[in-house]
Formats: C-alpha cells, structure tokens, sequence
C-alpha cells in the first residue's frame, strides 16, 4: 500500500466521507448520546473499535463469503464484536456503561459499520480495511465530540463533566466550567438540540468545503493569467 | 453427488462455522468478565447503600440481610419493594427501602430511602427516573440539594400536611417548571414511612431471601 493510498483513505472516512457530516449514518445514536462530550467520545471510540475490529475480520474472510451470505456473515461478526465491547465496557468502564446504557448495544444497527463491511473491507485486503475503519470511526468519533462538546457548552455551560467515568478517579478534575452560573439552556440537552447541532455542523462543513473550493479556484485562476 | 459441494449446504456449513465462533469468542468473554460485572455491580449497590446510612452505624452485610415484598394496592406499583436491614449486633438500626413513585411525570421514579428503627429518615437517594432533563432532574443529588430536605423528617416532623410541595401547602420545595416530579418524590416518601411505621417488626423480621437472589 503506497502512501497516496493511505492518504486517500484516511481523508475519505474522516472528512471527505464523514459518516455523521456527509453520509449521515449512524445518526440514531449519534444524536441520542451527544449531550455531553464525554459520552460522545465514549461511544465514538467504542464505534471506532467495532468498525476496525469489523472490518479486519470481513477483510480476512472476504475470500470465503458468497454473495448470498455475505449480509448475514457480516451481521454476526458485527453483533459479536459490539456485545464482546459491551461486556468488556460493563466489567471496566461501569459508569460509563450505565450513563450510555442501550446505545452501547445499539452500535450493531450503526449501517456505517455494515457499510464499510460491504463497500470496502469485503474488497479489499486486511491492512488498507483496518485503516479505512479507523478513519471512518475517527471521522465519526470527531463529530460525536464536537456535537457533545457544543450541546455540553451551550446546554450546561460546562465542557469534559463526568471525565471520571472515562479516566477514572481524578478525572472529574478536568472538568471545565466555561460558563459560570450556567442558567441551564434546556433546548440544548434534550433532542431537539442534537438536531440543531448537527444541522450547524453539517451547514459549517458544507461552508469550509465551499470556500476551500472556491479558493482554489481564485488561485488557479490568478496563475493561469500569469503564464 | 456430494451433498457437501452444493453451494447452498458450504454457504450453510460457512455461515454455522461463523455463528460457531462468534459464540465461541462470547463465552470466553464472558467467562472472563462475569465475575467482574459483578463485582461492580455489587460495589454501586453498597455506594449508593452507604450514601444514605452512615457505614460504621451497622455491621452486618447489608447485601444478603435482604427481603422483598410486594404490596401493589398501597403503593400503587406492581413491582417489588427490595429492603435492606442495617443492624447492629444482630440489633434493628435502620431499613434501606427501595421502592417505586409510579406518578412522576414521565413514570416510575425509583427510589431509596432509608428510615432508622424510630422512624426518622436518614437519607433518600433517586436511584432510576426518566424526568425531564433540567427541569424534573434536580431531584438527583448530582444536580441539587433538594433531595436531602428530607433528612431528619419523620411523621411528626412535618405533620400530615406538611408532607406535600409548597405549591400544595407542604414543606418541600418544587422546581422552577416542575411540581408533578418532586410531589411524587414526596409522596413516596410519605407513603414509606406510613408503611415502615404500621409494619417494621415485619420488615426486620422476615428471613432474607434466598442468597442466590443477591447477585441478582
């Protein structure tokens, strides 16, 4: 695998791809769990796992799946890797666990997993699918962290609350009161808000790819007049 | 012909051989972390235990001196009432009652509570509910004080009808935005001391429940 290639993937699965921003997959959970950042990045790295334990597995048996069992091969080996995570989350992470409750489970429905199952680590060979699932599960672990990070902020005042259940004792030190006295902003934590928020996202990214676009463009142009 | 050559019996045959090791991996996975999620599932019980009587008041283990009942029409939920007994030197000290407000505003409130032998309430702690996020939530310790107005209440303290919100002509306070979540709060409690008042021979009284219950 060259270099180009590599590039090549990692921007597709955590930009030019992203699965929350442009291909909106896996919102379910995506929109129910980012109330805090914390529980954001819990389940983004918990998602970024299972694609990349996913789509090695996929990628190592692709030889062997027919077509009329690739789906359900699939949904084993995704339902078995989400409820290994599951188990082990319960034994390690408990708090964690309790504050993200079904959501954990849920990751099995997430179609991006069975998505880059099918669309790439069933074609192709185990290390490039090994890091295509990392950039997909980065791409969505950053959009679950800056969509908790913004209802967190906005809903609470507050950024990183409840660190401890990810770190351990002493994390809850890192919590960060940006806003003191935070009124409480209600719209923010509850549902509603999670659309908001990814509707902001989604419209600042579709901005940044605008106008990175459109100066490429202004300084092609200037180049061309000069030659 | 070779039945085992047909596509459809080594597609079978492949996708049984997954299954196989998917359950395999699962097993294994359990058995490592079985102990484990009991362990903390056990430790969370006695936090939340300890959090409402004080640890060196009592010293049995509080997790098997334990009994169920359940009483439907007067607590108005179908569900069991859990009650964990605190005693000292085999001596009665307190009741640790878990037991279900089926009015909140959004369902079952889950709560704990725990009431000496004279009656007094030591702590009340809510322990599972689905309020409104920011306006019924200040009734968890993590958001608010509100939860321990009740400490040191007892039916002489407020009287009868004291026991209610403000709103109502009670003691208690309510939240901006939110009477229905603390006034079923309230009177949960209410109803418990009533109970543990007319039946805490009873309650210190039945054998605890079968210890394989416990892990449970």
């Amino acid at each position: 695998m060259t270099g180009s290639q590599l590039k090549q993937i990692l921007a597709d699965g955590a930009w030019r791809q992203n699965t929350g921003l442009v291909v909106l997959l896996g919102l379910c959970p995506l929109l129910a769990v980012t109330n805090t950042l914390i529980n954001g990045l819990a389940l983004g790295l918990a998602t970024m796992l299972t694609l990349m334990v996913s789509n090695l597995s996929v990628s190592l048996l692709r030889g062997l799946l027919k077509p009329e069992i690739r789906i359900p091969a699939f949904v084993l080996i995704i339902a078995s890797v989400v409820t290994v995570i599951e188990l082990l989350m319960n034994a390690y992470f408990y708090d964690l666990f309790r504050a993200l409750g079904i959501f954990i489970p849920l990751i099995v429905t997430n179609c991006a997993i069975i998505g880059r199952a099918e669309a790439f680590a069933s074609r192709q060979s185990p290390l490039p699918s090994l890091i295509d699932g990392f950039a997909t599960g980065l791409g969505f672990c950053i959009t679950l962290v800056l969509l908790g990070a913004l209802r967190e902020l906005t809903g609470r005042g507050t950024l990183l609350a409840g660190a401890d259940m990810l770190l351990g004792d002493g994390g809850q030190y890192l919590t960060l009161t940006i806003i003191p006295e935070h009124p409480g902003f209600l719209l923010a934590m509850l549902p509603p808000g999670a659309f908001f928020g990814l509707a902001l996202l989604i419209a600042g990214r579709n901005a940044w790819q605008a106008r990175s676009t459109s100066r490429s463009i202004t300084t092609l142009v200037p180049d061309t007049n000069e030659s | 012909m070779n039945d085992t050559s047909h596509p459809v019996v080594r597609s079978g045959i492949l996708l049984g051989l997954i299954a196989l090791l998917g359950t395999a991996l699962l097993a294994g996975v359990n058995a490592l972390t079985h102990d484990r999620i009991l362990e903390q599932e056990k430790l969370r019980t006695m936090q939340q235990l300890n959090s409402v009587v004080a640890v060196g008041s009592y010293n049995n283990d509080l997790l098997t001196d334990k009994m169920e009942f359940s009483d439907e029409a007067y607590f108005r939920h179908p569900g069991p009432v859990t009650v964990y007994r605190a005693r000292m030197d085999d001596k009665p000290v307190a009741a640790l009652m878990i037991v279900t407000a089926p009015d909140g505003y959004n369902g079952d409130i889950r709560i704990l509570i725990a009431i000496d032998v004279s009656g007094t309430v030591l702590g009340v702690r809510v322990i599972s509910h689905r309020e409104t996020p920011g306006l019924g939530d200040p009734i968890e310790i993590e958001r608010s004080d509100w939860i321990l107005s009740f400490n040191d209440k007892s039916l002489l303290n407020p009287r009868d009808e004291g026991w209610a919100v403000k709103r109502d002509g009670g003691d208690f306070d309510q939240f901006t935005g939110a009477t229905i979540t603390p006034r079923a709060v309230v009177k949960a409690v209410h109803n418990t001391l009533i109970y543990f008042k007319a039946n805490n021979k009873v309650l210190f009284e039945t054998a605890s429940i079968l210890a394989e219950n416990n892990d449970r």
